[in-house]
């Protein structure tokens, strides 16, 4: 990897934790409704995993899912910035029209294959679109992104076994920050270590920090090589941690200030930022500069775009519950 | 024309969209190697492989799930659900997933899969094998439910079903499987919109689905020796329903029954009858009747699970009622 591809890495963390901020400046002012997850903290594992991953080739891009703190896997997938927020402001613009809101941000022409807030219903889904690749034949692999605890529904252990016995070309990365909502992980959890309760079902897996974006990528290049190579499924674990709350109404009373203080030390944006530095890659008014060019690219051009777009229309209200255009062979009217 | 058994119906239709489409596949619990509980993919395995025809483990969520999945990039399932009972497992996938992808994604991607599976009281199965959930289904968007009577339309609409672009549940019906009827040689569709009139009347509209039509029919029969004229309407789909159809027969005969196998509180029947009163109530002439199953968990003794379910005996009876006969 060469120092432009490092620079735009660093500028792509820093970007999702902007955009992260500013979407909760946006929720505070009521501009976004419902719930908002945000990603904050765990930057360096989407990004460090589809870095690796074949993005940039539109619907011939590897296939990605995952649950509800969405946002950020979409863009690194390939969904236009803009219409992520756009679809958080409810807008027709938006990835979703609208329609979906934060949780289910979708971009089909990057296969980008939306965000669920069932937890744990992401994992079949993802088998399903591996099922998809490996019948059409191509080398794309699907790639599934949940927390620590969707591990715990019953999906997660049919979906392994299944992922396992029909060598799905899947790869479960599993980002554990240690805390299903505000519920600690050794409090409902048998196993701690997440990469070892799928040795039930014999698949290939292993943990890894998920703080430091290089040990994401050079961990998830060997995943994703077994996964393409028809190897199977692989499941992968990234421990990292959310610096916000679970979602917006989170207190965070169950965590206690020291523990936070000690994963932010660990914040994936110092730890890159430091290193290039370090290797006099960057220097930091370098980064003072990218930072107020991020903020100029999402106040001008990415919160604009949401402000200006406009809302669904009321009379557009019952599209796209079925096939809009369906085929009267298959549908009908019966002749009488 | 072949006389055909409505598994038969089922087999055939799993096979020419098989042999027409590489991205269709079957998917469920016995169904390759053993060749299917009710016989539907008999052979398939043999002819399409184990790639095509899937022998699942009995995870009915994920399995339902994976084959949601399969369907947003291109492929098109056919999911079987071996007791309506089970899909009870396969909600979250089916409602939570299936049924609401197409809008919670603004159109952009959807899910074309079929579940098929039997509803209904058979041979003293008990009360985990004889659900019936039409109602259920029926009232969740983002899905189409279809019940075909006969091998017409199990044959007709599955195939159907296939190329539509929509989630579609197909509820068969454990009573049914050998029930037989001519069918044409030659590949046909029946569309997954529209109810029928399988009889034409003109004292009472007898209205059922899926199983019930058949004991609409017998009680029409025995309904016109008494010199009553009923006519029987098949909804065939419950999602979309066909109200159109359900008004023109009403304004017609003034009377109405529907007949159902499910239990009565918020069931087919409640909407057929709120149905009527949107679009034709003043041309009532008599309090409509619903004739549907007690409200209780389907018992094993023979005795009292014939108790619990309507038969052609309570369909002729409520028909007198509605004609001030009784």
């Amino acid at each position: 990897m060469n120092d432009a591809d490092k620079k735009r890495l660093l500028r792509e963390m820093i970007f999702f934790r902007r955009f992260e901020d500013r979407t909760f400046e946006a929720y505070m002012e009521r501009k976004i409704g419902g719930f908002l997850h945000l990603y904050s903290g765990q930057e360096a594992v989407a990004t460090g995993v589809l870095e690796k991953a074949r993005t940039g080739h539109g619907t011939d891009n590897d296939y990605v899912i995952t649950g509800y703190r969405d946002h950020i896997h979409a863009i690194k997938t390939g969904a236009p910035a803009r219409e992520v927020m756009a679809e958080l402001y409810g807008k027709e613009t938006g990835s979703s029209r609208g329609r979906g809101g934060s949780m289910h941000i979708f971009d089909p022409t990057v296969n980008f294959m939306g965000g669920y807030a069932l937890v744990g219903q992401p994992f079949p889904l993802a088998a399903g679109l591996a099922m998809g690749c490996k019948h059409k034949g191509t080398d794309q692999i699907a790639i599934c992104f949940l927390g620590d605890g969707a591990n715990n529904q019953g999906t997660f252990h049919e979906t392994m076994n299944m992922a396992k016995v029909w060598n799905l070309p899947v790869l479960f990365v599993c980002e554990n920050n240690q805390y299903a909502i505000g519920t600690r992980i050794e409090r409902t959890t048998a196993v701690v270590d997440q990469y070892k309760r799928v040795c039930a079902y014999d698949m290939e897996a292993s943990q890894h920090d998920g703080m430091d974006i290089d040990i994401v990528m050079e961990a998830a290049e060997k995943a994703i090589d077994f996964v393409r190579s028809g190897k199977g499924p692989y499941f992968i674990e990234f421990m990292t941690y959310r610096f916000r709350g679970h979602s917006m109404s989170d207190s965070k009373g169950y965590r206690t200030k020291e523990e936070e203080a000690e994963w932010e030390k660990r914040d994936p944006i110092k730890i890159y930022s430091q290193r290039l530095i370090e290797q006099g890659i960057i220097t930091p008014e370098d980064i003072k500069a990218m930072e107020r060019e991020i903020d100029d690219e999402i106040e001008n051009d990415i919160v604009k775009f949401a402000e200006e777009s406009p809302e669904p229309r009321v009379e557009d209200l019952d599209k796209y519950v079925l096939d809009d255009n369906p085929d009267p062979r298959w549908i009908g009217p019966l002749q009488k | 024309m072949a006389e055909t058994a409505y598994w038969e119906a089922i087999r055939r239709a799993h096979d020419e969209e098989m042999a027409n489409d590489p991205m269709v596949i079957a998917m469920g619990e016995d169904i390759g190697v053993a060749g299917g509980t009710y016989k539907a993919t008999l052979g398939l395995y043999d002819k399409y492989g184990p790639e095509r025809v899937i022998d699942t483990p009995i995870s009915e969520n994920s399995y339902t799930g994976i084959g949601i999945g399969a369907s947003m990039v291109g492929m098109r399932p056919i999911i079987e659900i071996m007791s309506i009972n089970f899909a009870l497992l396969a909600l979250d996938t089916l409602i939570n997933a299936a049924a609401k992808i197409r809008y919670m994604s603004g159109g952009r991607v959807q899910c074309p899969i079929v579940m098929r599976t039997p509803g209904g009281t058979a041979h003293q199965l008990a009360a985990q094998h004889s659900a019936r959930l039409a109602r259920m289904f029926m009232s969740t968007s983002g899905l189409r439910v279809v019940t075909p009577r006969g091998p017409l339309d199990a044959y007709g609409m599955l195939k159907s079903a296939v190329r539509c672009n929509d989630p579609v549940i197909v509820i068969e019906h454990e009573q049914m499987y050998n029930l037989k009827e001519d069918i044409p040689e030659e590949e046909f569709f029946r569309p997954l919109e529209g109810a029928e009139v399988v009889r034409e009347g003109t004292d009472i509209t007898l209205i059922g689905y899926n199983y019930s039509v058949h004991l609409c029919l017998e009680a029409a029969r025995r309904l016109e020796a008494d010199g009553i004229s009923a006519e029987v309407i098949d909804l065939r789909a419950l999602k979309p329903l066909d109200r159109e159809t359900i008004r023109k027969s009403v304004e017609k005969t003034h009377r109405v029954l529907v007949a159902e196998e499910d239990e009565a509180p918020v069931g087919v029947g409640s909407e057929i009858i709120a149905t009527v009163n949107e679009e034709c109530f003043y041309a009532l002439d008599a309090q409509p009747v619903r004739i549907h199953a007690a409200d209780v968990p389907v018992p094993y003794n023979a005795r009292l699970e014939k108790a619990a379910i309507p038969s052609a005996d309570d369909v002729y009876e409520g028909a007198l009622k509605v004609m001030g006969k009784i």
